[in-house]
């Protein structure tokens, strides 16, 4: 039985516009030049035993992307994560390699909420974003959001899924659920502020960081939000 | 290192797969740029994922940055929808490392694989803001050189490039370099360094030379109208390959290309000369890697890539001598590392099934089987020494091997062909099928075996025995194409064969532009002006919009297509040496037409010029270990 490790990686600059799956594929490929020990599954097809916390949109950059892989053998966390930073390509780092107890949730599992940071492109900030429009926004009871997909219109209450909303700046700064349940992407958060102002959000206005991805240390009722990272030790 | 890119973040987020635009790639290189720095950008035209899964780019790109005074960077065909944000926001085409513009660069080089790449090479040249034709372009344009295997036939489009590099590209670059470094520094005009430039071996310069024309549209003559210019350009060739460069960090792309693996080219050239192929006759002699340096190179490949899979290159793997040796070393490595194997052109046999079997889920992956023609009378025309026999033997073991699927490639319209070749084609399919169920006994049976058998257009390529071949036209391919239809309908085990045929106009095309001669260029320019371009992708490809460009210059399709060339007219690649020479092509067209096999250069030589180059399989004993099986 080999050992599982939890990997937490940043990903900026043009490396943005390399989207999920191609990310999978490349850290594949990495763990092979990098020659760290990784378990394959059985059958006549192995593949790597790989999985990703949270797919990140494509233009979106992240400080908080986790994945979890097996490893038969190793030289220490530190080897792990030296060994792939020597093979990363410009704009992907290897931030923290730590080692997972045994019966450990998955990274997918785990995620309950991520951080984001969200600025405007050049010229693109609106006149309306202060710190009194936010205030007014957390104080409502509800946020109805009317989310458009391909199919169907469904209507979402924002509101309990926004754990944290503040302006430094000209950065918003947010902490929303995450994960399968439910997903609140930061553009919702930011066109919900546009339409509370009676406005249309413009296209492709948004630069979004993640900051980081948590899972729930508390309760469904009294959450405590911890990183991913914080689930295993270093080594 | 941060690294601007060309394109805004809005367009890399309304394109489809912006990674084709960002380079970055593990294996790109960057550099510091000096004043000595050669800046050239190598160009693929057509899409990235067809581009980066080209092993030709990838050995010269290694070449090029291997020397202190060059930076060489990629550029590829930028997809429809980019091309139009780029022509709308007037954004010139940039190189994939630097994000510069292309027009900045020293040299612009192109790879021509395949003739309907054409207009492809026009667009890069229009979105890079490049004059489309060379006699236009200004002292600080860049150089536009074409190489790869339609630089042979380079007539058609002469009036795009400044020069071509006929051959192999590991051997003269460096001299063009220099002759372009001294130019420089003496502060020589555009026209002294293509006047050098001409002079090198291998190299053809066409705005040098001038063609004049029968009135029936046939070449009277061509000659080279400057001192120094040589009425005939030989090829250049890599005589070893053992120690020839070798790309061992390739560019390993974000996204899924087409050639997604370590591609290790075990041989150039091919024994067996096959009259239809170009290939065949254009890498003569066969030449060898040798076996220690391919696996020194497989390892360090895999490392540096990291990719799963390995593929072995070459015309013929079979014919390769060490070919089990390397396998099996191969097998052992990958095996370890759960490293996929991908052995494409083995002839079907007990030693390939084996391996096959070890490399491959025989359940789930089909036996690849060419016979090109399906008559033995025809397979004798093209030369093609497949006997009916050795498929049948060959389908049998995979049957019994455990493998229930066959792809069958064929090619309708070859020279001298009649309806009764055509319909052995659908004998041969349905005597495979009934092998299936002679070998396999009811109980084994996962349900029916499928054949599917599929079928190209013949397309004559020049330097083949077939380029005096008159090609069909389209309806003759498209009857011809039905008639296999219907002949496979009427076998017995109809149902257990599937039939795929190619598009005819595009094959038409291809004929005119493979065989084109200089006035062809025009068509092309018109074509592409009217809006063609990725005419390779059957989407993009407007045929209504070539025959209105063939009319308005007033140039005949059959001209080129359909009629019979005679022996002793001026061909317009005539002037180019590619190693065989002329009259053993004719001995061969001949013998062609007399329904006579000629034997692989291992079993004898048949003196097609090539041993001249002192090399390969012409110094080999002949007679020896593949030498009965052709």
């Amino acid at each position: 039985m080999g050992m599982k490790i939890r990997i937490q990686f940043s990903k900026h600059g043009v490396m943005k516009f390399i989207g999920h799956l191609d990310i999978m594929r490349y850290f594949q490929k990495a763990m092979r030049r990098a020659e760290i020990d990784i378990a394959y599954t059985g059958g006549f097809s192995p593949h790597q035993i790989m999985s990703f916390a949270a797919p990140l949109g494509v233009g979106m950059e992240s400080d908080g992307e986790y994945m979890d892989i097996e490893v038969n053998s190793h030289q220490g966390g530190s080897s792990v994560r030296d060994a792939l930073n020597d093979v990363m390509a410009d704009g992907i780092r290897v931030l923290s390699v730590r080692v997972l107890p045994e019966h450990a949730g998955n990274a997918m599992a785990s995620v309950a909420a991520a951080g984001y940071q969200v600025r405007f492109r050049e010229g693109l900030r609106p006149h309306f974003l202060d710190e009194d429009l936010l205030r007014r926004f957390r104080e409502k009871e509800s946020i109805p959001f009317v989310k458009q997909t391909r199919k169907k219109e469904s209507i979402l209450d924002l509101k309990p899924s926004i754990h944290e909303l503040k302006l430094e700046g000209d950065t918003v700064s947010m902490l929303v659920d995450a994960g399968s349940s439910v997903n609140i992407k930061p553009s919702m958060v930011i066109e919900a502020l546009y339409r509370e102002h009676g406005e249309t959000m413009p296209e492709f206005a948004l630069l979004v960081t993640r900051t980081e991805l948590y899972m729930n240390a508390g309760t469904d009722q009294e959450k405590h939000f911890v990183p991913l990272r914080d689930a295993g030790e270093e080594f | 290192m941060i690294r601007q890119l060309a394109l805004r973040d809005e367009i890399l987020l309304q394109v489809e797969k912006p990674a084709r635009y960002i380079g970055n790639e593990t294996g790109s290189i960057m550099k510091e740029i000096t004043p000595e720095t050669i800046r050239f950008a190598m160009c693929f035209p057509d899409v990235y994922e067809i581009g980066m899964s080209h092993l030709g780019i990838q050995i010269l790109y290694g070449m090029l940055n291997g020397y202190d005074d060059v930076w060489c960077e990629r550029v590829y065909s930028p997809w429809p929808d980019l091309d139009q944000m780029m022509r709308r926001d007037k954004i010139p085409l940039f190189a994939l490392e630097s994000q510069d513009a292309v027009k900045s660069f020293d040299f612009l080089g192109m790879t021509l694989q395949y003739e309907m790449c054409y207009t492809n090479i026009l667009q890069i040249l229009d979105l890079a803001g490049i004059p489309l034709l060379a006699k236009d372009r200004r002292e600080d344009d860049p150089i536009v050189i074409g190489g790869g295997p339609c630089a042979y036939n380079p007539e058609p489009i002469a009036d795009f490039f400044d020069l071509f590099y006929i051959g192999e590209g590991e051997t003269r670059y460096r001299d063009l370099l220099d002759l372009y470094q001294a130019n420089r520094a003496q502060g020589g005009s555009r026209e002294a360094f293509l006047l050098e430039a001409a002079r090198l071996p291998g190299i053809y310069a066409p705005a040098f030379y001038e063609v004049v024309y029968y009135n029936d549209g046939t070449i009277r003559d061509f000659y080279p109208v400057r001192e120094g210019v040589p009425e005939r350009i030989e090829k250049e060739l890599v005589m070893d390959l053992s120690h020839a460069v070798y790309p061992e960090n390739p560019v390993v792309p974000f996204i899924k290309v087409t050639q997604d693996r370590v591609v290790l080219e075990i041989q150039r050239g091919c024994i067996r000369g096959c009259r239809f192929c170009q290939a065949g006759q254009l890498y003569r002699p066969v030449r060898e890697r040798d076996v220690d340096m391919l696996k020194k190179y497989a390892l360090t490949m895999l490392k540096n890539t990291g990719h799963e899979e390995i593929s072995l290159s070459s015309l013929s793997s079979s014919d390769y001598s060490a070919l089990e040796e390397l396998v099996n070393y191969l097998i052992d490595v990958c095996g370890r590392e759960h490293i996929n194997i991908s052995l494409p052109s083995l002839r079907i046999d007990a030693f390939s099934l084996d391996v096959m079997s070890k490399v491959q889920d025989v359940r789930k992956s089909s036996l690849t089987f060419a016979p090109e023609a399906g008559s033995q009378r025809l397979r004798d025309v093209i030369n093609k020494g497949l006997t009916e026999e050795v498929i049948l033997e060959g389908a049998r073991q995979a049957f019994a091997g455990g493998w229930s699927r066959v792809k069958l490639y064929f090619m309708l319209g070859l020279p001298t062909e009649t309806p009764d070749d055509i319909r052995a084609i659908a004998v041969l399919a349905n005597q495979i099928a009934a092998t299936y169920y002679d070998t396999v006994p009811k109980e084994k049976r996962t349900g029916k075996c499928q054949i599917v058998a599929s079928t190209s257009f013949f397309v004559p390529k020049p330097f083949t025995p077939f380029q005096w071949a008159p090609q069909c036209t389209k309806e003759q391919f498209l009857e011809k194409a039905y008639m296999t239809r219907s002949a496979i309908t009427e076998q017995l085990n109809q149902k257990s064969i599937k039939y795929n045929w190619h598009e005819a106009d595009a094959s038409v095309l291809e004929g005119v532009m493979a065989r084109g001669d200089r006035r062809v260029g025009q068509v092309i320019l018109k074509a592409y002006e009217k809006g063609c371009f990725f005419d390779a992708w059957g989407e993009y490809y407007k045929n209504d919009l070539w025959l209105e460009a063939f009319r308005e210059c007033g140039l005949d399709i059959a001209f080129y297509t359909t009629r019979e060339r005679s022996l002793d007219e001026i061909l317009p690649w005539d002037f180019i040496d590619c190693g065989v020479t002329k009259e053993y092509l004719k001995r061969e067209w001949n013998r062609a037409l007399l329904e006579e096999c000629t034997p692989n250069c291992r079993v004898s030589c048949q003196g097609c010029g090539a041993a001249r180059y002192g090399g390969g399989v012409c110094v080999e004993e002949k007679g020896a270990a593949h030498g009965n099986e052709n």
